[in-house]
């Protein structure tokens, strides 16, 4: 039975993996122009003995597909090639960067579908009425608000009402637990009120929808308490939607983080990448991709597994 | 419940409408030139002169935001038009042929689909350098697989269906398959998501924008006067403010129409 569950989407997973290293792989040879001679030239005087050598230690100087086999069994290995202006291994830079992202992400995520169970819950009950009404149109607000126009307003509105309030920067959480939390509730409150717009409505319909269901008719007709209905056959259901859309939402969630950190001058990948790209540093950029989109491929990888056990008409 | 739809269908789309107006109509209407600047009059409030005021250089800030959301607009509907185009037919031919088709363009789909949105962009803009047409192309391939997939699974029920193969029965060609059954049967998914997708879209081109990745100064572009506006915003917020209120108008203003529009047509959500 796991086998039948598994076997597929491992399958599903390599395929997509793969497709994904070829398209980061293919981002340095596809650049218009001498990608070397634009990297060396944003940083540094271009001379034919470092374009030789760059070329070569990059290995464009080979045929194709040896340059992937070599990339990518070197990237099997951990190694995503180093950091044109450092010097530091890639992968180390991205490690020092990821870990305000992921936090901002996840707090997000915590925030935003946390209060939208109970949201999409509250509009689907009261379809039609007032709340229900009142609630869309606010949450299409909410879906379309620049996450990085609400940093923007969020800070200003920090600065004149709570004038001692630390908005900007980051200190890890091992050092001062509760400055980096003060520091965080903006960005990951700015990050999260456009998710939690998007996840309650996505509740509302998923109720809607299993509320119109055959079960629902019986276990009114059986007499079963609303309460009952609502949260125990009702908003089950409907959270298997839900579930397999928080992938997507953490994917979504990360790009706006990039945009977020840059409002609030957190020192995260958002950060790394978008000076990779003003330093024409491609590996470090490619690198960033290719690791952060693979760590997205498994995730939503582990959810359909997840999304497979919880929902037993897919076991079969 | 019907009323209240109208209502909103109506004003989504006089919303909709008045926007694309302002935007074909800026270099008409436009009180000043954007790129003006006068330094004496920076950094004002609104005033008789300058309805929304002016920024740091002292250029007019409604005459930048017009530009700038005929730039955006523009720019956007190019994209979401080229991603509708080519994931469109890639979706519905991957529904029309079936087989060793469907299989290898809808894994191919998947795998640009598996890239977060921005780090796509940023990806494809890292390779193009950063200006407005490299964010252009950057959100035509990201929405490219999202309409694939949106449309290869309404596609394949018609494919499905008991009239097509009717049609096919009594000689219909190919072509006449798609154009007279399988494209009115999608208008109204494409309708729904096409608004959708603008309304995304604009979003990611104001961030983009924002970043430094998109329109480059001095062009009057949203997401840039954003950003510029953010560095005096204790001095005076009125360019990020009125910027960041028209990114929010026009995005909010498609959302709403693809919502409304999806409430009317899909009959799903109708006798719910």
């Amino acid at each position: 039975m796991l086998k039948h569950l598994l076997l597929p989407r491992l399958l599903d997973l390599v395929i997509v993996a793969f497709g994904v290293s070829v398209i980061a792989f293919l981002m340095i040879r596809m650049i218009p122009g001498d990608a070397v001679a634009l990297m060396l030239g944003a940083n540094s005087e271009v001379t034919p003995q470092a374009l030789a050598e760059l070329r070569n230690r990059i290995g464009l100087d080979q045929p194709l597909l040896s340059q992937y086999l070599r990339w990518a069994s070197a990237a099997l290995h951990g190694d995503l090639g180093t950091s044109l202006w450092t010097g530091r291994p890639v992968v180390e830079e991205i490690l020092a960067n990821i870990w305000p992202t992921l936090e901002l992400t996840l707090l997000a995520l915590v925030i935003g579908a946390g209060l939208a169970v109970p949201l999409g819950c509250l509009m689907a009950r009261r379809r039609g009425r007032g709340a229900d009404m009142a609630l869309r149109v606010v949450t299409v607000l909410g879906l379309t608000m620049p996450s990085f126009w609400l940093g923007i307003v969020l800070i200003l509105l920090a600065s004149r009402l709570l004038p001692g309030f630390a908005s900007l920067g980051y200190v890890p959480f091992v050092e001062n637990p509760f400055g980096n939390l003060a520091r965080m509730t903006l960005p990951a409150l700015a990050l999260a009120l456009p998710i939690l717009a998007g996840l309650s409505r996505l509740i509302r319909s998923a109720m809607l929808d299993s509320l119109g269901q055959d079960y629902i008719r019986t276990a009114r007709a059986k007499g079963a308490p609303e309460r009952v209905i609502l949260y125990k056959h009702a908003l089950r259901n409907a959270l298997i939607p839900f579930v397999t859309h928080l992938g997507i939402t953490a994917g979504y969630l990360l790009g706006g983080a990039i945009v977020v950190e840059e409002v609030f001058a957190i020192p995260g990948l958002g950060r790394l990448i978008l000076g990779g790209v003003s330093e024409r540093n491609y590996p470090l950029v490619q690198a960033t991709i290719l690791m952060v989109t693979i760590g997205f491929v498994v995730l939503n990888f582990a959810i359909d597994v997840i999304y497979g056990l919880i929902d037993p008409r897919l076991r079969h | 419940m019907k009323l209240f739809d109208d209502r909103v269908l109506t004003f989504a789309a006089f919303l909709v409408a008045a926007e694309i107006a302002l935007a074909l109509c800026a270099p008409a209407i436009a009180p000043y030139d954007p790129l003006a600047q006068s330094i004496a009059a920076r950094l004002k409030g609104p005033s008789a002169a300058h309805l929304l005021g002016t920024d740091q250089l002292g250029r007019d800030v409604l005459a930048r935001i017009l530009f700038g959301m005929r730039a955006t607009l523009l720019d956007c509907v190019l994209a979401v038009g080229f991603a509708l185009g080519v994931g469109g037919a890639i979706g519905i031919g991957a529904a029309f042929f079936r087989s060793w088709f469907e299989r290898l363009a809808m894994r191919i789909m998947d795998v640009i689909f598996a890239f977060p949105v921005m780090l796509l962009a940023i990806g494809v803009i890292a390779m193009l350098g950063p200006r407005a047409s490299s964010a252009t192309l950057a959100i035509a391939i990201i929405y490219t697989p999202i309409f694939a997939r949106l449309l290869r699974g309404p596609a394949l029920v018609v494919c499905e269906a008991e009239y097509v193969t009717a049609a096919r029965a009594i000689g219909a060609s190919g072509w006449a398959i798609v154009i007279r059954h399988l494209l009115p049967n999608l208008a109204s998914v494409i309708l729904v998501q096409t608004s959708l997708a603008l309304s995304s879209a604009i979003l990611v081109e104001a961030s983009l924008s924002f970043l430094g990745l998109g329109a480059q100064p001095p062009m009057p572009s949203l997401g840039l006067m954003l950003a510029e506006g953010r560095n005096f915003l204790m001095l005076s917020p009125w360019s990020a403010v009125f910027a960041g209120s028209a990114i929010l108008l026009i995005a909010f203003g498609f959302n709403l129409l693809g919502d409304a529009l999806r409430d009317k047509l899909d009959p799903r959500l109708a006798k719910a």
